[in-house]
């Protein structure tokens, strides 16, 4: 394959705004009319809105083709590859889906229907329990970092319990920005630690810089280079002779499950990401989950409620555990997205959860042996599922990060995670997972070679790449500059009225 | 099932590229005590029938249950678009390239949002109500250098408890709670106005209809919020937004709460799906991942994330926001969910929810079964039911609302019951019947 440069890119695959489709009269839907519409009385009047709520008014038939001629601009799993570093994109079972659709009736106040959910709720604690070698888990923050504020919450609770005000969490410098971010609104100051040059964080630096206001390190592992925190003994027996915790990051626990569990490592409190390692869909940019896991002693300041059973053996949820952190979201976190990690746990067992790890980490190796005689590996440290590759060889030919990822697009790829960790310069994390298939992996291989080919042939040619995308290299810089964030702005910034 | 896609002989024969001979040697990093020698106590694998047997559970026959999370009619077209896998199987949208699906549908998301608000901005969605209410508290401070939060006490008590697990850090902080009238329901005017005037470093956060289902005096709220130096609306219950007159007209810094309404399935309990609006002068201070207008290099129209410079991958520690996601399937649903009812659907479905609750309550009043308040309504209200009605409820397989005396001790045998589109007249009739 080539890069396609005769590909012309048609017009007519852009779609307008919705707002523009609109015209007076011609949605006809209709909604179910139970009851009598009843005229409001004079004491509701002053808050009723003469003008009808300002929303487009199309067709059915013209809502369908809007949105399914969106849904093609957009890359997709269930398109091919996606192999971005760190994000774990595995396909999602469609079983999931379907089982998940299965709750969307209930109400959380339906507490009969909810017997039977806060059971298997039950259940998913427990195996995710002994997925980590943890001892007890809420399953209720709705996301990654969600997860991470919680365990930096709890961790704070844990010091004020103990009558201690230590201040600082130690954090590698190869962290998600999401690491220091949580801390801070956690009221801990975010260290940076530099890990050395072996690509992970060594326990002699550890051993420097800790102190009796340190009261966590927060470790990601394997780190976002993808390689295995080899000092983790050493580095936990430290920090717990200080009085510290140590807090995993669990954005990669696709590389250890069934393999080695966090909680035997000596970690503390850590969170899940199960959007990631657990196949439920990113859907766009979420919901995602991120349940967190704690040791005993952490246990009593898990996020409220929890599930309990009574002496008549029926669940419920309890509120006033007294030192609990309190409640992080107001409903019970993003349940749907629990059911699909129940369905996928129960689809693979055991074993099988095992075996998806190992095959991540043979699939990433295999890539990784390919591709580092075209591409500078930083690190030759060896690696899990994950590896970073960097663009020091294009770069001299003027070619970089940016321009080879914008180049996969037009192979039909998603570009691996770029410019991260910021460790790396000009970094590429590339994590392609267990799910894909032998083929699709060579002809990533394939097209990264042929990238690397047309930096030293014909340099040039990546200014106008990608082609073969909906619409060619966008402007971020420009939309930065004018903050058009709505259709009425287009009017008030662009001079443009919004048609309709 | 496996979703491993190498048969044994590509296994194999990766094995011999890379110079081993099974999955072990690719773990030789990891000292050897922390491998784990046995397999996981994990029970399965299981074929697809007998995981949706396992893991399904049935609502009850009648349910008259919100208080934040809500039931109501979802169009058709809502499932079939959400479905789509180029939607549902896509990242965040970093690479806007391939990637205009979802950013214009949060775009359009950011401008209905704006218009049935009337705010200026909306960002691309946040958790849930409550974390966009702790994020507004946060940006609040940060911008207006707040030291108090006053929250009216009738505002969702999950949310106040989300706020104050949020803002527990914070030195020098003050939360507070401004009291409701035990008679109408409202939030007591008085108390609000001395509080907002003993110090003006305070913002003020207020929900209508408020968790009672009351609606709030909002014009005389917002002549004492004048001075105030920062308030918010909330709004749980999105579908009034069909109805009642747009939050934004009482001019306050932001609106903020959850639409998950919008073609959103309750789910149990969650995703929910925050909304943060505010004002042009807050943009560069809000949380959360917004979308802007922008061109590619050839000059046609494009989307992209846009303000990144504000957050953690950015600035990290000193981020507006550790979030990093956005509910992009809720804000997915509620595009479609409000493209298809359009002004009128959603102007109907409001008035249902409305007439539900005001037939339900005449029925209730002929009983002489009469509210805890007397504030005017939506569609929740609040009655004292007692433990023998509550039984015959369940045993009837009805669910009569939700008990709301745990946080308000002072509200004792309290039930906040909600009637939405989804409820009939036969409904209304069957709980009557167990009162």
């Amino acid at each position: 394959m080539v890069i396609r440069h005769n590909v012309t890119r048609s017009t007519e695959l852009l779609e307008p705004v919705v707002y523009s489709l609109s015209d007076h009269g011609k949605n006809k839907v209709n909604p179910p009319r139970p009851f009598e519409a009843i005229e409001l009385g004079d004491v509701d009047r002053p808050l009723v809105n003469h003008d009808l709520p300002d929303l487009p008014d199309i067709s059915e038939v013209e809502v369908v083709r809007h949105y399914t001629r969106l849904s093609r601009l957009n890359y997709a799993i269930d398109l091919g590859m996606y192999p971005l570093g760190s994000c774990t994109m595995k396909y999602n079972p469609k079983i999931s889906e379907k089982v998940a659709a299965k709750i969307g009736n209930i109400h959380p106040g339906d507490t009969e229907a909810m017997q039977t959910i806060l059971g298997l709720l039950s259940n998913l604690e427990a195996h995710l329990e002994e997925i980590c070698g943890m001892d007890a888990c809420t399953l209720w923050p709705a996301a990654g970092a969600h997860g991470e504020l919680t365990g930096m919450m709890i961790i704070k609770k844990a010091m004020v319990e103990r009558g201690e005000d230590r201040r600082e969490v130690l954090i590698p410098d190869t962290a998600h920005g999401t690491n220091p971010a949580s801390c801070t609104i956690a009221g801990f100051k975010a260290v940076k630690v530099p890990s050395g040059d072996k690509g992970y964080l060594e326990a002699s630096t550890l051993r420097k810089l800790i102190n009796e206001d340190v009261a966590a390190l927060m470790i990601t592992n394997p780190n976002t280079l993808g390689i295995f925190e080899q000092d983790i003994a050493e580095i936990s027996e430290l920090l717990h002779e200080n009085g510290s915790y140590l807090y995993m990051d669990g954005a990669n626990m696709n590389a250890l499950m069934g393999i080695a569990r966090p909680g035997e490592m000596g970690v503390d409190c850590m969170h899940l990401n199960l959007h990631k390692t657990f196949a439920s869909p990113h859907g766009g940019g979420g919901p995602g989950s991120g349940p967190v896991l704690v040791k005993d002693e952490l246990a009593p300041y898990l996020p409220m409620p929890w599930i309990v059973k009574d002496e008549e053996e029926r669940f419920r949820l309890l509120t006033n555990a007294p030192q609990s952190i309190g409640m992080i979201h107001s409903g019970l976190g993003n349940l749907s997205v629990l059911m699909k990690t129940l369905s996928y746990i129960s689809s693979l067992g055991g074993k099988g959860i095992r075996e998806a790890a190992e095959v991540s980490v043979l699939i990433a190796n295999y890539m990784k042996k390919c591709l580092k005689d075209s591409y500078y590996l930083p690190y030759d440290t060896p690696t899990l599922h994950e590896f970073v590759l960097t663009d020091k060889y294009q770069k001299e030919r003027g070619v970089t990060t940016m321009d080879i990822a914008k180049a996969l697009m037009d192979f039909g790829f998603h570009p691996p995670t770029v410019y991260f960790p910021l460790v790396v310069t000009g970094a590429m994390m590339i994590e392609p997972t267990e799910t894909e298939p032998l083929d699709e992996i060579e002809r990533f291989i394939d097209a990264m070679k042929q990238i690397d080919e047309l930096s030293r042939k014909d340099p040039g040619a990546f200014s106008s790449i990608p082609r073969a995308t909906p619409v060619s290299r966008v402007d971020e810089v420009w939309a930065a500059r004018r903050l058009v964030l709505t259709w009425d702005m287009v009017e008030s910034i662009m001079g443009e009225p919004p048609s309709k | 099932m496996s979703y491993v896609s190498l048969n044994q002989e590509e296994k194999e024969r990766l094995f011999e590229k890379l110079g081993i001979t099974n999955t072990g040697d690719l773990f030789k990093t990891i000292p050897e005590r922390f491998l784990l020698e046995r397999d996981l106590k994990i029970p399965g694998p299981y074929d697809e029938q007998t995981i949706e047997s396992m893991l399904s559970s049935n609502p009850s026959r009648v349910v008259f249950a919100g208080g934040g999370i809500y039931r109501h009619y979802i169009p058709a077209v809502v499932d079939t678009i959400a479905s789509r896998q180029e939607f549902y199987t896509s990242y965040t949208p970093y690479q806007p390239e391939i990637s205009q699906g979802t950013l214009q549908v949060i775009f359009e998301y950011q401008s209905m949002m704006t218009r049935l608000m009337h705010m200026d901005v909306s960002n691309a969605s946040m958790y849930d109500g409550a974390t966009a209410l702790a994020e507004a508290c946060l940006m609040a401070i940060r911008a207006k250098k707040v030291k108090r939060i006053l929250l009216s006490k009738s505002i969702n008590p999950a949310y106040r408890s989300v706020v104050r697990t949020y803002l527990r850090s914070i030195d020098g902080l003050e939360v507070e709670e401004v009291p409701f009238d035990s008679i109408t329901g409202q939030v007591d005017l008085d108390v609000l106005k001395k509080a907002t005037m003993a110090n003006k470093r305070s913002a003020f956060f207020i929900q209508s209809p408020n968790y009672f289902g009351i609606i709030e005096p909002m014009d005389e709220v917002a002549s004492i919020m004048q001075d105030a130096a920062f308030w918010g609306i909330v709004v749980t219950e999105a579908i009034s937004l069909g109805i009642m007159r747009p939050p934004g007209d009482y001019g306050p810094d932001v609106v903020v709460g959850d639409a998950q309404s919008f073609g959103n399935p309750p789910s149990a309990g969650g995703p929910l799906l925050g909304f943060f609006c505010t004002k042009r002068e807050y943009i560069r201070s809000m949380p959360g991942r917004l979308v802007g207008l922008t061109r590619d290099k050839d000059g046609r129209q494009a989307f992209c994330l846009t303000l990144a410079t504000r957050e953690q991958h950015i600035r990290r520690e000193k981020a507006t926001s550790n979030i990093c996601s956005n509910q992009g399937l809720c804000v997915l649903r509620a595009a479609v969910y409000l493209s298809t009812v359009g002004p009128r659907g959603l102007r109907t479905i409001a008035e249902q929810c409305a007439s539900g609750a005001r037939y339900l309550l005449a029925l209730l009043g002929k009983r002489g079964i009469g509210t805890v308040f007397t504030g005017p309504v939506f569609n929740e209200f609040v009655l004292r039911i007692d433990d023998g009605s509550r039984e015959r409820a369940s045993q009837a397989g009805i669910v009569p609302g939700i008990r709301i005396d745990e946080y308000y001790p002072e509200l004792t045998d309290s039930q906040l019951i909600t009637v939405t589109e989804m409820n009939s007249e036969r409904d209304c009739k069957w709980l009557l019947d167990i009162m």
